[in-house]
């Protein structure tokens, strides 16, 4: 019985990826390779609006496609990425972009993680000395100290 | 007792963070565009297609740009309070109707009435990029000198207008 199941679910994966290696890559509408991986490329960093999670690349939205289109123009003309992403900040603000500049506004969000790292790390060093200095020596007494040496012998010999 | 005590400020900082976060809408993105003049563009009206409409004709006065579309369901909410606007002549509210067919359009417009001193149709949508649209229905406060003072992201509801968009359309009426 085992085996069986087991030969199934070998089909079904195998019919799967034979499904998946049918479907094909949206053509890109522009011809112009070099910009299309200039909108690939820029369209994997933007944010889309609508569905605040996805980027542009992964959103399957309407706005999402307008702009897409927007960039493939833009890149058609020979823009940089800066400019293009300028262009976008200027309508929809620092928001569309999935990295963040570096600026006062957003200092605690570059920064941030790294200070709770160090805020961790110095209260993590502080309680290790504090629970340090809690530890009493505790010296063996005559019998103990045979019985620890024996099994270091022990040890030894095997 | 004292070995509480850090642990509990921490704890009723993050509680406070965390209650501040449930009441922030992560739809209401600051637009950049506030304090910034409008964007122009030039564009037909729904009415007469022959005619075109620009901020430009606006200068001088304070007016309402509102973005909506006959698709929208929030716009449906808004539209009896713009209507109602329109009828106090406090500002003038001019439409863009965004991505959007003129028969649908227009069949909206009968159906609910019509609010706008005028309407242009963004169909492709280019406009709407130009002025950071992400969700219709959007609407802006443009004063006398063409600058953007306001953006109502989402739809205008009694509270936003008798809160913001009013007491600030009077001051820039004022101005």
């Amino acid at each position: 019985m085992m085996p069986n199941i087991f030969v199934r679910l070998m089909l079904v994966c195998c019919l799967m990826q034979a499904v998946s290696t049918w479907a094909q890559e949206a053509r890109p509408m522009e011809n112009n390779a070099v910009a299309e991986v200039q909108v690939q490329r820029l369209s994997e960093q933007l944010r889309c609006l609508v569905c605040q999670n996805q980027t542009l690349a992964d959103s399957h939205a309407e706005l999402a496609q307008d702009l897409k289109q927007e960039i493939r123009e833009m890149a058609a003309k020979g823009m940089s990425d800066q400019a293009i992403i300028d262009y976008l900040v200027a309508r929809y603000g620092d928001f569309v972009r999935y990295r963040p500049p570096l600026k006062s506004t957003t200092v605690l969000l570059w920064l941030g993680p790294f200070a709770l790292l160090l805020a961790g790390g110095v209260g993590l060093f502080m309680t290790l000395r504090r629970r340090e200095k809690l530890a009493v020596d505790a010296p063996l007494n005559a019998d103990e100290a045979r019985k620890v040496s024996e099994l270091l012998e022990m040890d030894k010999e095997s | 007792m004292k070995r509480f005590l850090l642990p509990l400020v921490i704890f009723l900082v993050m509680v406070g963070f965390l209650f501040i976060g449930l009441n922030l809408d992560p739809r209401e993105v600051p637009s950049p565009l506030v304090g910034k003049p409008a964007p122009m563009f030039s564009l037909p009206r729904l009415d007469d297609p022959k005619q075109v409409f620009s901020p430009k004709d606006m200068l001088g006065k304070v007016w309402l740009f509102n973005v909506w579309a006959s698709w929208c369901g929030a716009c449906r909410d808004e539209h009896p309070i713009l209507v109602e606007l329109s009828k106090s002549g406090l500002v003038p509210v001019y439409g863009m109707d965004y991505k959007d067919t003129r028969e649908e359009a227009q069949q909206w417009l009968q159906q609910g009435g019509n609010p706008y001193v005028a309407t242009v149709m963004d169909v492709d949508g280019r406009v709407g990029i130009d002025y950071g649209v992400y969700g219709v229905p959007e609407t802006y406060v443009i004063d006398k000198t063409g600058v953007i003072a306001y953006k109502q992201i989402g739809p205008v509801t009694y509270e936003a207008l008798r809160e913001k968009i009013l007491p600030l359309v009077k001051k820039l009426q004022t101005q």
